[in-house]
C-alpha cells in the first residue's frame, strides 16, 4: 500500500471519467507538441538552408516563389535570366560572392542543380565518398538521392526535363555519379549537383529536339575549344566569355560585402526590367506570418482542449470528493493526518495530468513520425519525430501545475472536512 | 484507562450536552446507552479523539486528549484506537487486502502481512483476501471492517451502533465476535448503541439521557 497505489485505485475505480480526462488533455498536448516539433524544425531548417545568402536574383515573378525555388528547392523557377545581365549585378562592388544556379531537370523527382564549388562551400557540404563535380556531366549527389534513388558511385543516369514525373527524358546525354555527400538534414540531401554547363548541354539537346529551327547550337564543350586571345571568362561561368548574351541561368545567390548592400542592391536589381531580387530573410518571415495564422488557430484550439480538460478534471475531483467524504473521514479515523489526505487529492490531480501529458507528448511524436514516414515532402523538409525540445519539459511542468491547480479546491475541501459530522451521518 | 470528568460538549450554536463522569479500566468493556439525540455518538467521538473542543476532562491512556494538537491526535488515534461504524464503510476502490493495509499505512506504521493473514483467518474471510469490497456480502463486509479496526492491535475499540441494522441472530454473532476479538487483542470495547439486545452482554453501562 502506498499513496500512489491508493490514488491509482481511485482513478481506476472510475475508468470512464479517468479515460475522458486523460484523452482530453492528451489531445491538447499532442496538438501543441506536433505544432511545436513541426514549427521548430521548419524554422531551424529554413535558417540552415538560407544561411549566408543575402539576396536571390532571378526572373520577375513572385519573390516568395523565387526563394522557395532557389533556396528551398520546393517551388518551380520563375523563369530564366540572361547570363550577361546576372553578370553585371555580380560584378557590383557591394557583392562579395555570387553563385549561379541553373535548374530545370530532375532525376526521379530529385532536382538537378547546376552550380559551382562555391555553393558546396557556402553550405559546408561534406562528401561521404568520391569527389565534387568538376567536369561536364559529372554529378555529386545528396544522401537521400543515393538512398531513395538507389544510385551509387559510378552509376550513370539520364535526367528528365522538368521537375515532375513523366517529363521528357534527355537520353542523349548521361550523368555520371562521382561523389555522394554525407546526410545534412537539409534540402541538400535531396539534390543532385553538377556544373552549369551540364544543364545547358541537356537543354540545348532538348531545344534541338523540339525546335528544329533553333539556331543557337553551341555546345559548351565547343566553347572551351574556341578559346581565343581576347577571351575574357565570365565571373559566373568561367567556361563562357564575359557578356555572353546567349546563355541563361535560373537564378543567382548573392552575399553582400557590407550592410550597404542590403540598402542598395534590391533597388539596383529591381530597377532592371527583367530581373527581380528577393531577400530570403524577408520572404521566409513573410511566409511564416502567413502560416502563422493557421498555426495560431491550431494552438488556440489546443489550449481550449487543455482548458476543457482542466475543467473536467476539476469537476471530476470535486464530485468524487463529495462521494468520498465518508472515505476521507474513515481514513482520518484510522490516523491519517489532514495533510496526508490533501496530498492524496493533489496527487490524484497531478497523476491524471502527468499521464495525460505523457500520452500527449508520445502521441505528438507518434503522429509526426507517421507524417514523416507517409508524406515525402515532410521527409524532404528534414522533419523528424526523434527530436526533443526543452519546450516539451515546459509542457510537462505546465501539466503538473494544471493538475495541482485543478486539485487545490477539492483538496482544501478535504482539509476542512469535519470528520465527526461526516461519521455521525449528518 | 479512560477517565471522564465534568465533560460538556457544545456544537456550534447549539445547546451544550453534559455527560456523566465515568471511568473504564484497561480491558474492560463498556456500553454507552441512550436513545437518538442523547449524545452517545458525540461521546464516542470525543473518547476516540474525533472531536476535540470539549470542556472538562477526558484522559485516555494517561493523555488529556484536548491538549494534543490536531496532527498529534491523528497519530494518537492511528496508534491506539480502532473504529467500527454502523455502515462498515470500506474503501470501495480497494480490495479487501488493501483496505486492511490502508490502516497501518495511514497510521504510518509498517504493514505486517502475517498479521493480515492471521486476522482474515480468524474472522473466516481468508478466501476473500483479494476480492473487491463491492463483491462481498454484507456480513463479510462487517467482518472486514472489524478486521480493519483491530489490525494494529489498538488498546480501545470503539463501535458506533454496530448491531442496530441487524436481525437477532446476526446481532448476537456480531457482538460475540467483537467481544472475542477485543479480548484476544487485549483491547477495551466501547459500544455506543440504543440496541437493547446487547445490554446482556456487557455489564458496564453508561446511560445517557436525552438533553432537555
Amino acid at each position: 500500500m502506498s499513496v500512489i497505489k491508493l490514488v491509482w485505485n481511485y482513478l481506476l475505480a472510475k475508468p470512464l471519467n479517468t479515460v475522458l480526462n486523460i484523452v482530453l488533455l492528451a489531445l491538447g498536448i499532442a496538438v501543441i507538441t506536433l505544432l511545436l516539433l513541426f514549427n521548430n524544425q521548419l524554422q531551424e531548417n529554413i535558417a540552415k538552408n538560407g544561411r549566408g545568402i543575402d539576396l536571390v536574383v532571378g526572373a520577375k515573378g513572385s519573390p516568395l516563389q523565387l526563394i522557395l525555388c532557389n533556396i528551398f528547392h520546393i517551388d518551380y523557377p520563375t523563369g530564366n535570366i540572361k547570363l550577361n545581365e546576372a553578370e553585371r549585378i555580380a560584378k557590383n562592388r557591394l557583392i562579395k560572392q555570387a553563385i549561379p544556379l541553373a535548374l530545370g531537370d530532375s532525376y526521379q523527382l530529385f532536382r538537378i542543380v547546376g552550380t559551382n564549388q562555391q555553393y558546396a562551400d557556402l553550405y559546408e557540404m561534406q562528401l561521404a565518398e568520391g569527389k565534387w563535380w568538376t567536369k561536364n556531366l559529372e554529378v555529386t549527389i545528396g544522401s537521400n538521392v543515393a538512398l531513395l534513388g538507389k544510385l551509387k558511385m559510378g552509376d550513370v543516369f539520364a535526367s528528365a526535363h522538368g521537375m515532375t514525373e513523366g517529363g521528357h527524358a534527355h537520353d542523349a546525354h548521361q550523368f555520371k555519379v562521382v561523389g555522394i555527400m554525407k546526410p545534412s538534414n537539409t534540402v541538400i540531401d535531396n539534390l543532385i549537383f553538377t556544373n552549369v554547363e551540364s544543364v545547358w548541354i541537356m537543354h540545348e539537346e532538348h531545344a534541338e529536339g523540339e525546335e528544329e529551327d533553333h539556331h543557337h547550337h553551341d555546345d559548351p564543350e565547343d566553347h572551351q575549344l574556341e578559346v581565343s586571345a581576347d577571351f575574357k571568362p565570365s565571373v559566373l561561368v568561367p567556361s563562357v566569355s564575359a557578356n555572353d548574351s546567349t546563355h541563361e541561368i535560373t537564378a543567382m545567390l548573392l552575399e553582400y560585402r557590407s550592410p550597404m548592400g542590403a540598402v542598395q542592391m534590391p533597388r539596383i536589381v529591381n530597377s532592371q526590367s527583367s530581373l527581380q531580387a528577393a531577400s530570403p530573410a524577408f520572404e521566409t518571415a513573410r511566409l511564416f506570418s502567413i502560416l502563422g495564422v493557421g498555426v495560431d488557430a491550431l494552438m488556440a484550439f489546443a489550449y481550449v482542449l487543455i482548458f476543457i480538460s482542466g475543467l473536467s478534471i476539476f469537476i471530476a475531483l470535486y464530485n468524487s470528493l463529495k462521494e468520498r467524504r465518508y472515505d476521507l473521514a474513515i481514513m482520518r479515523s484510522m490516523g491519517a493526518s489532514r495533510l496526508k489526505l490533501v496530498f492524496t487529492i493533489l496527487l490524484e490531480g497531478i497523476l491524471l495530468t502527468t499521464v495525460g501529458s505523457l500520452i500527449g507528448l508520445g502521441l505528438g511524436h507518434g503522429i509526426l513520425a507517421l507524417i514523416a514516414n507517409l508524406i515525402e515532402e515532410a521527409q524532404k523538409a528534414g522533419v523528424t519525430a526523434l527530436v526533443f525540445y526543452t519546450e516539451e519539459w515546459i509542457l510537462l511542468a505546465g501539466s503538473l501545475l494544471l493538475g495541482l491547480l485543478c486539485a487545490i479546491i477539492p483538496a482544501w475541501q478535504a482539509y476542512k472536512t469535519d470528520i465527526s459530522k461526516v461519521l455521525a451521518g449528518n | 484507562m479512560i477517565e471522564v470528568k465534568g465533560l460538556v460538549y457544545a456544537y456550534n450554536g447549539q445547546k451544550a450536552i453534559s455527560f456523566p463522569d465515568f471511568t473504564i479500566n484497561s480491558g474492560e468493556h463498556c456500553l454507552l446507552l441512550g436513545s437518538s439525540g442523547s449524545g452517545k455518538t458525540t461521546l464516542l467521538h470525543i473518547l476516540g479523539g474525533l472531536l476535540r473542543n470539549y470542556r472538562g476532562s477526558v484522559i485516555t491512556l494517561g493523555q488529556e486528549l484536548s491538549q494534543l494538537s490536531e496532527s498529534a491526535l491523528d497519530a494518537f488515534r492511528g496508534k491506539h484506537m480502532g473504529f467500527i461504524f454502523q455502515k462498515n464503510h470500506l474503501i470501495t476502490a480497494l480490495s479487501v487486502e488493501d483496505n486492511l493495509k490502508l490502516a497501518p499505512y495511514l497510521a504510518g506504521t509498517n504493514i505486517d502481512e502475517k498479521r493480515i493473514s492471521e486476522i482474515l483467518e480468524r474472522l473466516g474471510i481468508d478466501s476473500k483476501r483479494t476480492a473487491k469490497v463491492t463483491e462481498i456480502s454484507q456480513g463479510q463486509a462487517q467482518r472486514v471492517a472489524i478486521a480493519r479496526a483491530v489490525m494494529h492491535k489498538p488498546a480501545i475499540i470503539l463501535a458506533d451502533e454496530p448491531t442496530s441494522a441487524l436481525d437477532d441472530t446476526s446481532c448476537e454473532q456480531v457482538i460475540q465476535l467483537l467481544m472475542e476479538v477485543a479480548r484476544e487483542n487485549k483491547a477495551s470495547l466501547i459500544v455506543a448503541t440504543h440496541d437493547q439486545r446487547i445490554k446482556s452482554y456487557i455489564n458496564k453501562q453508561v446511560i445517557l439521557t436525552p438533553k432537555l
